[in-house]
Formats: C-alpha cells, structure tokens, sequence
C-alpha cells in the first residue's frame, strides 16, 4: 500500500496545478477579452510590449485591466475560502460570509473608516476587520451549540445582520457628499472597477499570510468539520484553533471586502462545487477554493464587463444571480 | 496498581441543574467497566466529565494516576479514545478517511500521515471487520457499520482507555454481541480499559467486570454484577419492578422486566390471600 502522505500530496498537486492553469488562462482571458475591439494579436503584442511607444494598449491592459483581474482573483479566492472555513466551524453548508452579515459587517467599518479620513491602510482596513470580527461574535452567540437543529437560526440572524448593515451603508452614503464614498453600488453589490495597484499590493501582503495560515490548519479543519466534541475527542485543542481560524478569516474578509465591497455567494458556490468534484479532504479543498474562488470571480467579473451593451454591471449581480438559485436549491435539499 | 480513571468528590452542574453530586469511583486499569442508571442520571455527563469536555465545578478527575488537568488535548487523546452517543451522520469523508483521523494525536498540527499510521489504520479496521469497507462513504453506512467504523478510529489512537456510549444502543441483537465481543477482545488482548455507558442491564451482567450504577447523579451501587444487580438495588434506581435471576450458562445474574398487567394480577392474589 502506498504510503497516505504521498497519495495525498501527489492528489493536492495535480489539482492545485489544473487549477493553477486554469486561473491563468482566465486571467488571460479577462485581460483580453473585450479589450477595444483591438484583435488578438495586437493584445498578446501590447501584453509582450512589442506594440509601437505610441499605442495605448498596453496601458490599457496593464495599467487598468490587470489590476482588476488580479483584485477578482484574490477577492475571489478569499471569500471562497472564507465560505469553507465557515462551513466547517458552524457545521453549516449554507454559511457564507456575505450570509452571514459578516462582509456587510466589515463594509460598515471601511465606511466609518473613510468618513474618519482614516488612511486606507491600517486605519479604514481596521476598522473593517473590527466591523467583521463584531458581527462574527453576533452570529456565533445567536448560533445554538448543538450540531443539527439550529440550521435555519443561523441563516435568520445572518439575514437580519445583513439588513441592518445594509440599512446603516446606505444611511452613510446617502447622509454624506463625501466623494471618497464614490457610489452606493460599490459597497452594495460589489465593484471590481476602481482597483489600483498599489491597494492591490498591500491586499496581496494581507491575504497570502492568511491563505497560509488556514492551509496550515487544513487538517484540524478536517476534524472540526465532523464536530467540536468529535475533534477534541480527536485531540484538537478546538478553541485555540477556532479562534485562530476566526480571527484569520475575519481578516482576509475584511481585507476583501475593503477592495471589492459586497460580493455575495462566492463563498457558497464554490466551495459546494469542489467538494462536490474533490471530496471533504481540506488539506486539498483550500488550496482549491484559492485557486477555484479566483477563477469563478474572474469569470463573473468579466461577465460583468460584457454582459451589459453599455456600461458595466457590478459584480455582485453576477455571483448572486449564479448563487442565490443555488443557495434555495440547497436550503431545499437540506430540509428534505 | 493504579486506577485507569479516578474520579473524587467530583460536583457537575448546568447552570441550577445538579447532574454529578460527589461522585467518587475507581475504575481500574484493565477492566470492563459498564456505567448503567436510569435516565438522566448522568451517564453521558460523567464520561464526559472523565475527558474534560465537561469540566467538574468541584472535585478531582484522574487519569492513569495523573490529574486530567495536566494533560493537553492532544497528550489525553493519546490514552484516552471516546466512541460518542451520536456520531455525525452526514459526513461524506471515507471511512479509511475516518479511521486515519484516529492518528491526529500522534501527528503534529500541520503533519502528514506516514506508512505507519496507514498500517496502524489498516489494522484496526482488520480489527473491527471493516476493512472491506474502507473506500466507501460515511454516510453510506448502516447504523452497525458506522458504529464499527467509529471504533476502528478510537483503536487507531492506540489508547489505553476506551470510553464508550452506548455503543450498541439502536442496534440488532447480532451487531450488539459482535461490538461487545470485539470490546472483550480488546480488553483482553491488547488491556484496554474498556468504560462503556449502557442501559442494557443484560449486556452489563454478561460482560462486565465492574458496573457502576448512577441514579441521580450519585453512585447507588458499585461492584461486580452480582453485587449490584440485585432486585432491592435495581428497583429503588429505576423505580420499577424487574426479576433478577442467574443464568445458570454464564453464571451472571440475568435482569427480567415485569409488565404490569402481571402486577395487577399479584396484587389481587395479595388481597385474596
């Protein structure tokens, strides 16, 4: 019999690797498609550098376009995989953390933050994560302990979390005229639109750690996923570790969230899709949400752009209008 | 020798609610030790106080001679397996996937099962006659199966203790003695102590070595099934009528229920006489 570990890391680097290319084909894909109606060849020639010093393509692509794919890849693969580990912590398969209010939560803090004149980074990112480390602790009070009963308890106090920081974004914007809020859409449904390089950067600092850290944990996920008794049983030292996991997640939303605003259901639709294809093992599934989440928000995000004859729409419309079908279909298939 | 588990003066409550009252008791190492009592006496409570998922407000729990206090987590799961009263149903993981997991206090944080885990995973489900099984899903299984599967993974700790909660309940009577057989041979063959939680007064005669009888939250009655299984003991825990005889074959008081048409029926034969 072949040793478990060897299986295991072979499985984890084929599919991080399929994945991998995948997301780089998307990311190719969201640079060129749609690019001024210019053509393939001269895109691939403005991507290379070889086009003329006058054309503007390339500033185009590099300056505007791919800040914006590389922003839907990582908001993409944060909220996935924020949607995995909050499956596995409230045993609930419909935790999300737009579901949950927790997004809405950090969107309140970055707007407070922004009213204050806090600097983007750390003051408006603190407060976001301040915003949706206390609607976490509103959720795990409100979620009964037992395993099994308390499903839809949990999905109502999201919903009710939800609406009031809904209420409270759109009070803000609209009370202010304060163009740092630039629209109600952005924070509402999402906008991918607006990202420059140098937030990008600071994103990409904040997330990998966070990727790191819950890939690390990945097997006492495993073992929270059958349960908090059933883990210590198993000898997890299941508070510090969900702690450390909740703080982690906390962080990596609201870093998200802070670039992107409200994009919802990403984290409900694929983690469902991978454990479907991979199975439970999350030793293998989080480096797949990374990867997957990116590529399914890069695909949204261009639907985004194309979609619409004119203009473009936010984000959030695409992943809710995929998710929120989804999400019915598996709230009614856990009733059953 | 020193007891598998101690436990002395040990006070457990929720909230106003007393559910463990002074408890003291000894289960000693090597034995099949069965905890019987009627509902809520605190079965469920006490073995969980014995692995600190509830902790006792008063009184000191003792593992292999040591307060539970001083273990960590991971250290306590290395002498101590739980097969729990209710195991997670829909769980999509393999039941290899399960089982491996029984390694998790022998790995570090972030480790990898090795060659040794996957033999020692390989063995127990040898052991528990699931190894036929090991590419199916959990939620796959029957209700015997998973039972079976949830031992496998406790025996994968390589523990020297095993706690059980009723382990057979809501089984048929053939995977009852195939578990309590498989728990004998345990003991036997590799000193387990094996401390089970049971409401089968039967199952506890046959194969138990001490039985610890729980009512109200305090011990009624502690000993070897013949001390304890008694009709003056049984009726004043339960609170019911029950025939205790001996069955000759396994020389082991045998408990029978009394319906209460039969009752009636004494009751007049009483006035009459």
């Amino acid at each position: 019999m072949k040793p478990p570990a060897s299986h295991l890391i072979r499985r984890l680097l084929t599919i991080s690797l399929f994945l991998s290319g995948l997301l780089a084909l998307s990311l190719l894909a969201g640079l060129l498609w749609g690019s001024a109606q210019a053509g393939l060849r001269h895109c691939l020639l403005a991507l290379a550098g070889l086009s003329p010093p006058e054309d503007i393509l390339p500033t185009i692509l590099w300056q505007i376009r791919f800040p914006r794919v590389l922003l839907a890849a990582l908001v993409g693969g944060a909220l996935s995989l924020g949607g995995l580990v909050f499956q596995a912590l409230l045993h609930n398969p419909l935790a999300e953390p737009y579901i949950l209010g927790i997004s809405g939560g950090a969107a309140v803090g970055a707007i407070i933050g922004i009213l204050l004149s806090l600097s983007p980074f750390p003051g408006v990112a603190a407060l976001a994560f301040l915003g949706s480390m206390g609607t976490m602790v509103v959720v795990i009070i409100l979620t009964p302990r037992e395993t099994g009963g308390g499903k839809d308890a949990l999905l109502l106090s999201g919903v009710m979390v939800n609406a009031l920081c809904t209420a409270v974004i759109l009070f803000f914007v609209t009370v202010t005229q304060d163009t740092r809020l630039h629209n109600i859409l952005y924070w509402l449904m999402g906008d991918l639109s607006v990202a420059l390089p140098r937030q990008i950067f600071v994103l990409a600092l904040l997330l990998l750690p966070c990727f790191v850290v819950i890939f690390m944990l990945a097997r006492p996920l495993n073992l929270l996923y059958l349960g908090e008794e059933q883990a210590s049983y198993l000898g997890l030292p299941v508070e510090t570790v969900t702690y450390i996991l909740l703080g982690v997640t906390s962080l990596m939303l609201s870093a998200a969230v802070c670039q992107s605003g409200l994009v919802g259901f990403v984290g409900l639709v694929v983690p469902h899709l991978l454990r479907l294809w991979l199975g439970p093992e999350h030793r293998v599934l989080v480096p797949a949400c990374i990867l997957g989440g990116g590529t399914y928000l890069v695909w949204c995000d261009l639907l985004a752009r194309v979609l619409p004859s004119q203009g473009e729409l936010p984000v959030g419309v695409i992943t809710a209008l995929i998710g929120a079908p989804l999400f019915i279909f598996l709230l009614q298939r856990s009733r059953t | 020798m020193t007891a598998a588990v101690r436990l002395a003066g040990v006070w457990v409550s929720y909230g106003e609610y007393p559910i463990l009252q002074d408890l003291s008791l000894e289960v000693s190492a090597g034995s099949f030790f069965i905890v019987i009592g009627p509902n809520s006496a605190g079965k469920t409570t006490l073995a969980k106080t014995m692995v600190g998922v509830v902790p006792p407000q008063r009184g000191l729990v003792e593992i292999l001679g040591r307060p539970l206090s001083t273990y960590s987590r991971k250290a306590l799961a290395r002498q101590v397996a739980v097969v729990p009263q209710f195991s997670p149903v829909e769980v999509p993981f393999t039941v290899r996937e399960v089982v491996l997991m029984g390694r998790s206090p022998h790995l570090s944080l972030a480790g990898l099962e090795r060659r040794r885990d996957l033999e020692i995973a390989a063995e127990a489900m040898a052991v528990t006659q699931v190894a036929h099984l090991a590419n199916r899903r959990l939620d796959q299984l029957s209700g015997g199966e998973r039972q079976r599967v949830i031992i496998a993974r406790a025996i994968c700790q390589q523990p020297q203790i095993l706690i059980l909660d009723e382990p057979t309940a809501s089984l048929d009577l053939a995977h009852q003695i195939h578990i309590m057989d498989l728990l004998e041979r345990l003991k036997e063959e590799r000193g387990f102590t094996i401390i089970m939680i049971s409401h089968d007064l039967n199952l506890a005669a046959i194969y138990g070595d001490q039985l610890l009888l729980l009512h109200q939250g305090r011990v009624a009655s502690q000993g070897t099934p013949a001390e304890v299984l008694t009709y003056e003991i049984l009726e004043r825990a339960y609170g019911c009528v029950l025939l205790v005889g001996h069955n000759p074959l396994l020389q082991r008081p045998q408990v029978t229920l009394v319906p209460g048409r039969f009752l009636v029926h004494l009751h007049k034969e009483d006035k009459k006489a």
